[in-house]
């Protein structure tokens, strides 16, 4: 019998985003909502809808000022809270997969096979072996990981160096450093998920799941990796200098009726997760006691999207389907 | 939410019609809307809303299968589209000349976003009948393309002599008893005759017989679920195929199965022989078991699932089809054999 759990629903502002949400980012107070329709949903102090791509949206990234959006119709543009839209870079119709932002302003894209950065010394691109699954900036200074087939590549955009290689096979589809940057862990094609150990290249192999890993999220105390893609929230261990080299990951909030976590997103300050599962429920998991808060029940489509506000008080959340919330925690 | 988008592949050796194929697709007027995802390299000149460039990266799995191969790049596209998901009804991957089918096929098997939220329809192969057969002598990946198909348009036939034409049908039907052939001048088939097949769904397999050369037999006949129309009439069709190393090979037994006998060695069978094998289809009859099993796979990748209660009037027999290269017939069908309860 399911646990009668508490819950937070009637606390939930319903939003119908008109599209499939493909990224939620905060720009000041309010939420933007990134579509697939192109559109960009503002919801919080003010209330506006910018048609910012022709296409879909493929990717978001925010800084807490603006949101940066990808789409289709191969354009790179940053929006503000007044819905101000300033085109970054335009391929010229060739899909802008990923986006990345990085420390003192710096942010990454990438079309095909190549990865650009831009940064106050100016723009600079690198091709890599093939088409670049994810990205991701280290924590400190301005180094690039950029995930693609057979491994990743690890790259220096101002000085000169020849660029890292991090071999492993397989398709390697998304890259997140730890916050200490001593780890990089990517997303695989294979449903697993790949680190290296930095300082030695020592590799880390996190398998299991039934399906791909979409989401990855550090808890607040930078100790665990907490993970979509299997029946229950995944959190693998970092807490010690191996990283979770021959561990077990840690498991919480298993869905319902064979559901699935399709997002996770940790709280910025607190061991407080959100979880979103394929058929559309959210809920909120307190790492400490595993305590479980319904946040929103199944509305059919599964959770694409979860951000909490830089200082953690206001979580949102979207879904395939259109459906999105805001919740005042 | 429910419903799959389909997905049709359009494979075809260089300057057979690919794109004259893809074209009249579009320009027919069927009221729905298609996503098209073309090879970068390819011919241009396709008039659609919605067109995407693709690079035709194969990307292996890592789990020590080398068969196991996914095109990433198709992946990544179908990610990007599932986010615009309601603007089209259907999507046509059209490959380059030298694409082998298997990948694009596997990705629908192998990657759960993609399979869960799409379904592949149907390979159909464009055959030059004027070059087909030099092309089937030079060029591996024009065998495979045939060996994959499950509609086959012999186009060009206003190029070639009647007899050239039984010709070349023969040496397809060599590599392919399977498919569907539809001669066409100019790619001119009903589109209905190409789209909505469902040739990858389990449920949807009623018979398996070796399709005859379209000029031996006119009748019009219709596949009803479950209705046993017998037609064995091999008049004028070959009755042996032979190609020099891709054949196809079809087993059958009227007594029923063992399936702990028959599920473990079809498994055993496809991971060791599975490079070989391009595609292989059955409906089983397992013993003291009311249901249809039928099964269907690319490579190593085998989908199989009882289907429905075998009908009274019903022959309870078994069906194993195999289309692939170097196969040895006698020991995989006296292994089929060995596995009768």
């Amino acid at each position: 019998m399911p646990i009668e759990t508490a819950s937070l629903t009637s606390k939930v502002r319903a939003i119908e985003a008109g599209g499939h949400v493909v990224a939620i980012h905060f720009v000041g107070e309010s939420a933007a909502i990134a579509t697939g329709k192109g559109e960009i949903l503002i919801v919080g102090g003010n209330k506006a809808l910018i048609k910012a791509h022709k296409g879909a949206i493929l990717a978001a990234a925010g800084d807490g000022k603006r949101i940066f959006t990808t789409g289709d119709d191969g354009k790179l543009i940053a929006t503000d809270i007044e819905g101000e839209g300033e085109t970054l870079a335009d391929s010229g119709g060739k899909w802008i997969d990923q986006v990345a932002l990085g420390p003192s302003g710096a942010i990454a894209w990438s079309v095909g096979k190549a990865a650009f950065v831009r940064a106050n010394k100016g723009e600079r691109s690198l091709e890599v072996r093939s088409t670049v699954g994810g990205l991701a900036f280290a924590p400190k200074g301005l180094r690039l990981a950029i995930a693609h087939y057979n491994g990743a590549t690890l790259w220096f955009p101002n000085a000169d160096a020849k660029p890292e290689m991090l071999a492993w096979k397989g398709s390697h589809l998304g890259a997140l450093f730890s916050p200490d940057g001593r780890f990089l862990v990517t997303t695989m094609q294979e449903q697993a998920l790949h680190g290296w150990r930095l300082a030695d290249g020592q590799h880390m192999r996190m398998s299991g799941y039934p399906t791909r890993v979409r989401f990855l999220s550090f808890t607040a105390n930078e100790e665990w990796l907490a993970t979509s893609g299997a029946q229950e929230l995944i959190l693998w261990p970092f807490r010690t200098r191996d990283g979770p080299m021959g561990k077990e990951p840690f498991m919480l909030a298993p869905g319902r009726n064979e559901t699935r976590v399709t997002a996770v997103a940790c709280h910025p300050k607190q061991e407080l997760l959100a979880a979103g599962y394929s058929d559309g429920t959210v809920m909120l998991v307190r790492l400490a006691d595993a305590a479980e808060v319904l946040v929103s029940r199944p509305s059919g489509a599964p959770v694409s999207a979860l951000a909490w506000r830089g200082d953690g008080k206001i979580l949102a959340f979207g879904t395939e389907g259109g459906k999105a919330g805001l919740l005042t925690v | 939410m429910s419903d799959k988008i389909p997905v049709t592949v359009l494979t075809g050796y260089l300057g057979a019609g690919k794109t004259t194929l893809l074209n009249r697709i579009l320009s027919e007027p069927h009221g729905k809307k298609y996503a098209v995802i073309v090879n970068e390299f390819g011919e241009i000149g396709i008039d659609n809303d919605l067109i995407v460039g693709a690079d035709e990266e194969v990307f292996e799995m890592n789990n020590g299968c080398i068969c196991c191969t996914v095109r990433g790049d198709l992946i990544r596209i179908l990610d990007g589209l599932l986010k615009r998901r309601g603007q089209f009804d259907g999507i046509l991957v059209e490959t380059t000349g030298l694409a082998d089918p298997a990948p694009v096929a596997q990705t629908f098997f192998l990657d759960d976003t993609v399979g869960g939220r799409m379904v592949l329809d149907a390979v159909v192969t464009v055959a030059d009948a004027k070059w087909l057969k030099e092309r089937l002598k030079d060029a591996p990946e024009a065998k495979n393309q045939i060996g994959f198909a499950d509609i086959i348009l012999l186009n060009k036939t206003d190029l070639v002599t009647p007899e050239e034409l039984r010709d070349v049908e023969l040496r397809i039907r060599a590599i392919n008893p399977y498919a569907k052939i539809h001669r066409t001048e100019r790619c001119d088939v009903p589109i209905q005759s190409l789209l909505g097949q469902g040739a990858f769904d389990l449920q949807r397999i009623l018979e398996i017989e070796p399709q005859f050369l379209a000029g031996d037999h006119h009748h019009d006949h219709h596949h009803h679920d479950g209705h046993d129309h017998g037609h064995h009439h091999h008049n004028g069709g070959p009755k042996h195929y032979h190609d020099e190393d891709m054949q196809s090979l079809s087993l059958r037994s009227d007594k029923p199965l063992n399936p702990d006998k028959f599920l473990p060695w079809i498994n055993d069978l496809v991971a060791k022989e599975g490079p070989k094998i391009l595609r292989c289809k059955g409906i089983l009859s397992f013993k003291d078991d009311p249901q249809r099993f039928v099964l269907q796979g690319v490579h190593m990748v085998l989908d199989g699932d009882h289907q429905r209660d075998w009908k009274p009037d019903e022959k309870r027999e078994s069906r194993l089809v195999f289309i692939g290269r170097e196969l040895d017939a006698a020991a995989i069908e006296q292994a089929f054999l060995a596995c009768v309860a």
